[in-house]
């Protein structure tokens, strides 16, 4: 890309690490590129983060005012519409476009704290598997198999029935069925990096059993983490969403979007609109971050072809 | 062979015994005294509640507790429900047909379109169609199917009037069940019309709980012939002059099948995720609503047999679908 001129005749005499890293960046982003789904949902994905961080300003209202005489107001292009009310209010009255837009601070705080959970914890016990080997290898992935036996929602809907419903009981179980996937990424990657050249020529000068794991073994087994680390976002942003609509995430009158949903199925089909909207925020935004997902596997990984 | 499916089988004796530790363990950490939690009664009498526990087996070591729970469970008991006072197994196989029936064919509707539309989308790739194809399936994999059937509610019942919004069959129809699959049963009834109304019942329910399979199976489809089409063999039977029907039916996706059927395989865990959400906007007396319904009614022995039993399908399933790989794949049984 543009480190194109000074960077590649600096390279040629001394590589500097920035501007190494300046060139893989360069390198991935070409690849990146080509994929043009994933641009276009890596531009929505910041856009969304921009609409998320800048809600107070961005939404007309509050999202919990309640007008009390413009209940179900269809949205502003329909007939009986309100200029006002953009997509139009909910059943008590809310603005139905600023809740929306209040509630990608909800789905997107979702995925980063759930996602960072579960890829610190998959990690820690994927090293762990992977390095140690023997008997703290069987314990973790069995473990890990008999988390993965249960359908993951399933298993979601019940730690929350145990913790009690709520947005952080709903985060914390979503945590814990995607760690696995986690776990197991990261102990296939480190049984294949550990016996390579460099791994040993560390061991033999002396680098600690954390120093290896953390430091020298670990960066290598990163390219595989983000893709999945992707994926898991926009599932976590999906199971958090169902289990809002479940009634076992958010509680009202919290403007998550499965909730939102949960709330409006009784006016299914008296009000489109209610349904409709919250649905289709959910739907881009996943579907944003799956084809980021995509674009990153194709870009960092070339072996595995675009399926 | 034999020994392969063996040592599968040996594998899962510990993920059996986990499973069991996890749902067993699960009434146990919920917050409060375990009966009153469990019987949901107040202002228990102390003699009422000391029976209570005796009965339940909670004045006993916890590892006597786990092994009676496990001895239950092999004998076939699972628990009895608080709220319907029926053994859980029963409740579970009255409702378990309803469910299976919804997934056959929500993994035919899978299955067909979706081996199809990979295929063309391989043979095509690149051309507008392969793209919009693989568009459609990230958008499908993407889908809030929660949404997606209040969706196809709000158009196909509310505004055309095409297929009704909910239950298995018109209430117009009764008829005692023979075989749970309400589309059988309705044929052996001979009522007029009654196969009619359960296939109707049947359109959205499928569609919804299909999508994500479909979506998947579409894009493995794909992937899986792309790298088929480019093998040595297939040039070959280009260039022995063969039809391209030939070529890409019988030589080419023949080989994709393995990748594809442990695909369709892997669905299953899917499937059930899906059915729970799926039975609970159409009132599908299957398991998933069931389980729902259990939840939110706080009936945890009802929540706990059926974790374990459906945790015991999803482990079976995988069994067989590793065995069948291994049939399909020789490769994979030598190693």
């Amino acid at each position: 890309m543009t480190n194109e001129g000074p960077a590649t005749i600096e390279a040629a005499t001394v590589v500097k690490p920035r501007d190494a890293r300046l060139q893989m960046f360069g390198e991935f982003w070409h690849y990146f590129s080509v994929n043009k789904g994933a641009v276009i949902g890596l531009f929505v994905f910041a856009l969304l983060i921009l609409v998320a961080i800048f809600a107070p300003l961005l939404s007309p209202h509050s999202p919990d005012d309640q007008f009390r005489d413009f209940f179900l107001t269809p949205p502003a292009w329909q007939e009986g519409g309100n200029a006002q009310f953009l997509l139009g209010t909910d059943a008590v009255g809310r603005d139905m476009l600023s809740r929306l837009i209040y509630g990608s601070r909800f789905s997107l705080a979702i995925g980063f704290v759930v996602v960072t959970t579960a890829l610190i914890s998959g990690v820690i016990l994927g090293l762990l598997a992977g390095y140690c080997r023997g008997w703290v290898d069987t314990l973790i992935m069995r473990v890990m198999d008999i988390i993965l036996a249960f359908p993951s929602l399933l298993l979601a809907l019940v730690l929350v029935a145990v913790l009690g419903p709520g947005l952080v009981n709903a985060m914390i179980a979503i945590a814990f069925v995607l760690q696995p996937h986690f776990a197991r990424l990261t102990r296939a990657a480190v049984m294949a990096e550990k016996n390579r050249e460099y791994v040993i020529s560390a061991k033999v000068a002396g680098a600690s059993h954390l120093r290896l794991m953390l430091v020298t073994i670990l960066p290598n087994c990163i390219a595989p983490l983000i893709v999945q680390a992707t994926l898991s976002f926009s599932n976590a942003i999906l199971e958090a969403a169902a289990l809002g609509f479940l009634g076992m995430g958010a509680q009202p009158p919290t403007p998550e979007w499965g909730t939102m949903l949960a709330e409006a199925r009784e006016f299914i089909l008296r009000a489109w609109w209610v349904v409709t909207f919250p649905g289709l925020a959910i739907l881009i935004t996943v579907f944003a971050i799956n084809l980021i997902g995509d674009g990153l596997r194709d870009a960092l990984d070339p072996k595995l072809k675009r399926s | 062979m034999l020994r392969y499916i063996l040592g599968k089988l040996a594998l899962i004796i510990p993920t059996f015994i986990g499973i069991t530790i996890l749902a067993f363990g699960f009434v146990r950490i919920l917050p409060g005294d375990p009966v009153l939690v469990l019987a949901g009664e107040r202002g228990l009498s102390p003699e009422r509640h000391t029976a209570l526990m005796h009965q339940f087996g909670f004045d006993l070591p916890i590892w006597r507790q786990y092994l009676t729970y496990l001895a239950n469970i092999l004998s076939g008991d699972f628990g009895t429900s608080f709220s319907t006072k029926t053994p859980v197994l029963k409740d579970f196989l009255v409702r378990f047909p309803a469910t299976v029936e919804l997934a056959i064919f929500a993994m035919i509707f899978a299955v067909v379109l979706g081996v199809a539309a990979g295929i063309f989308a391989a043979i095509r790739r690149g051309s507008w169609f392969d793209q919009l194809t693989m568009g459609t399936a990230l958008a499908g994999y993407s889908m809030p199917i929660f949404w997606w059937g209040l969706l196809l509610i709000i158009v196909f019942s509310g505004t055309l009037h095409w297929t009704p919004v909910s239950g298995r069959i018109d209430l117009l129809y009764f008829f005692k069940p023979v075989t749970g699959f309400m589309t059988i049963d309705a044929l052996i009834s001979g009522q007029k019309g009654a196969f009619r109304s359960a296939l109707s019942h049947l359109v959205l329910p499928t569609i919804v709980l299909g999508t994500i399979p479909l979506a998947v199976i579409a894009r493995q489809t794909r992937s899986a012939m792309l790298e088929v089409l480019g093998e040595d063999y297939v040039r070959t039977a280009r260039a022995k002059g063969l039809t391209p029907f030939r070529v890409v039916g019988l030589h080419a996706f023949r080989n994709a099948l393995i990748p594809v059927v442990t695909t369709i395989g892997l669905q299953v865990g899917t499937l059930l995720t899906g059915a729970i959400l799926t039975e609970s906007i159409f009132s599908w007396p299957g398991i998933g609503k069931w389980m729902i319904d259990a939840i939110s009614k706080r009936d945890y022995f009802t929540v706990q047999g059926g974790l374990l039993l459906i945790a015991l399908i999803v482990m079976s399933v995988n069994l067989i679908v590793d065995v069948l790989y291994a049939v399909i794949n020789p490769r994979i049984r030598a190693n």
